[in-house]
């Protein structure tokens, strides 16, 4: 019994996305989760099942008693960060194909810019994590202390064995900047970004500047999958899982002790899985939403996901090919690094629009059938999703 | 040059033996006792053949720099003076790797490869750490 096929993502719900607000990260999930439940035409009292995220500290009980909700069967939480949001989609799609619930509840996002900063403390914690134990103990010591610093080693070491370039991880930033501009949701939607503003940015962690580096983002997002049996009775056109898997690399727990630091091994290992149910390519993808902590995640996940071989990515972007109108747009939203950073979530609320057809005009992707989403996490945990447009 | 206020190692029960080796000026790892691997960080049991006895192998303390990042902005207020500083990731030659900003990296010209050396330094309330610095050609 395959779950390719098996359910859909019905119901998408997005807050403000803001740098300062007085709301509670509890607040905006709620604010998000009844949008989205009001989006797929359910009411609050139809939701069975609730995945709180990780990052942003919420739980099951929050949702439960701000939400009336009487009838939950399934809760759970996944923790591997920022790959956490599709891997619970892939939580959700069991627990409903499995019969444990029906309609399932996610929510995602926090206060990136209020409060948890990931500039200045590991992973914006809002509690010690026992997938840190090794960075506490060898690695912060010495001054190793913020994820910015560990992918940057993961590049510099990239940029060593392939010939990457700095402007190569421009090229990314200024593509999702050109997103951004096109989308009224995102932060940057008034500021154009050029390769030569790239360049002069400030150096953030070498080889990071600012550009490199995704928003601290106060804001939420929220979705809600049900079976796609179900799903077809709903307002909205399903964003229908094809296909759904999460990967582990090893060791999981740092990534300077990473036999290649340069693959994003759980992603490499996800996509694999989620092109693998699906039975389709990355060349049958019509866009991707790859998650971009750093731009160099991107040019990393385009490799590991099959998008591009090892090391011809950089290639691949010089060409033009992630832009709107190009081969394979890749976060059409602006991404974590220009419409915010919401966990990830907001590369899947732009996939199921862009299946939809419900962004802005000239941000459309002509005949979006499917769309790739990925996340990442901690130590180069991975998730990918691969949706479809039902017919 | 001795960083002080830097974050004290939090010390794990596998670890402890580590952080005992450094106070009396040695670098040690595990060293699994059923096929000779060596690994860090500490953990439980070999994943390569499951034996759960190790005993605590030393090094030479020599290595080289496997990747680095030049950090422009103190992540840690105990850096706030020293910025910019390089925070590199050492492969030892006995294989395996260590962390350790650098003492003596010109920022502008460190590179992967580098040769670099252990040395340990007090942390006020905790004793020895070990540190790599650059060696010079």
């Amino acid at each position: 019994m395959s779950l390719s096929g098996a359910c859909a993502i019905v119901g998408i719900g997005q807050t403000e996305f803001s740098r300062g607000t007085e709301a509670s990260t509890l607040d905006l999930h709620l604010e998000a989760a009844l949008e989205a439940i009001a989006d797929a035409g359910l009411r609050p009292s139809d939701v069975d099942g609730i995945m709180p995220n990780e990052l942003a500290g919420t739980i099951a009980e929050d949702f439960i008693l701000n939400l009336g909700l009487e009838n939950v069967a399934f809760g759970s939480t996944i923790r591997t960060g920022g790959a956490s949001l599709v891997s619970a989609v892939q939580n959700a799609a069991l627990a409903i194909h499995g019969g444990v619930a029906e309609v399932v509840l996610l929510a995602a996002g926090r206060l990136g810019f209020s409060s948890q900063r990931v500039s200045q403390t590991s992973r914006g914690a809002i509690a010690p994590h026992p997938v840190m134990r090794h960075v506490d103990e060898f690695e912060r010591p010495f001054g190793n202390t913020v994820a910015a610093q560990w992918f940057a080693q993961a590049a510099r070491r990239h940029m060593h064995e392939y010939g990457t370039t700095s402007e190569d991880f421009g090229r990314i930033a200024v593509a999702c900047r050109k997103h951004a501009n096109l989308n009224a949701r995102a932060l940057m939607r008034e500021k154009p970004l050029s390769l030569e503003q790239h360049q002069a940015s400030a150096m953030i962690t070498d080889p990071f500047r600012l550009f490199d580096c995704s928003l601290e983002t106060d804001g939420a997002v929220a979705l809600v999958v049900t079976s796609a049996e179900r799903a077809r009775d709903l307002r909205q056109t399903p964003a229908v899982i094809l296909g759904i898997g999460e990967g582990h690399g090893t060791p999981p727990t740092s990534v300077t002790q990473k036999v290649d630091m340069t693959t994003l091994e759980g992603v490499r290992i996800a996509g694999e899985r989620a092109f693998g149910m699906a039975g389709l390519r990355p060349a049958d993808m019509d866009c991707a939403q790859i998650y971009d902590g750093f731009t160099w995640t991107v040019l990393a996940g385009l490799e590991d996901l099959g998008f591009c071989a090892k090391g011809e990515a950089a290639e691949f972007i010089r060409s033009g090919a992630i832009e709107l109108g190009g081969e394979l747009p890749v976060n059409t939203s602006g991404g974590l690094l220009s419409e915010g950073h919401c966990s990830g979530g907001n590369l899947i609320s732009e996939s199921v629009r862009q299946l939809r057809g419900q962004v802005e005009a000239e941000r459309q992707v002509p005949g979006c059938d499917h769309v790739l989403v990925s996340g990442e996490g901690n130590f180069h945990e991975g998730s990918a999703m691969i949706l479809g447009r039902a017919s | 040059m001795s960083i002080p206020g830097r974050p004290k190692p939090v010390v794990t029960a596998l670890g402890e033996p580590f952080w005992a080796a450094c106070n009396e000026r040695r670098l040690v790892v595990q060293r699994c006792l059923g096929c000779q691997q060596l690994r860090h960080y500490p953990q439980e049991r070999c994943p390569l053949c499951y034996a759960l006895e190790y005993d605590w192998a030393p090094l030479s303390g020599r290595g080289e720099v496997y990747s680095y990042t030049v950090s422009h902005r103190p992540f840690h207020p105990a850096w706030q003076e020293h910025a910019p500083y390089v925070v590199a990731t050492i492969e030892l030659e006995e294989g395996v790797r260590m962390v350790s900003d650098l003492i003596g990296a010109d920022p502008g010209s460190i590179e992967i490869g580098q040769g670099v050396e252990i040395t340990f330094e007090a942390l006020d309330d905790f004793g020895l750490i070990p540190r790599f610095r650059v060696v010079k050609d």
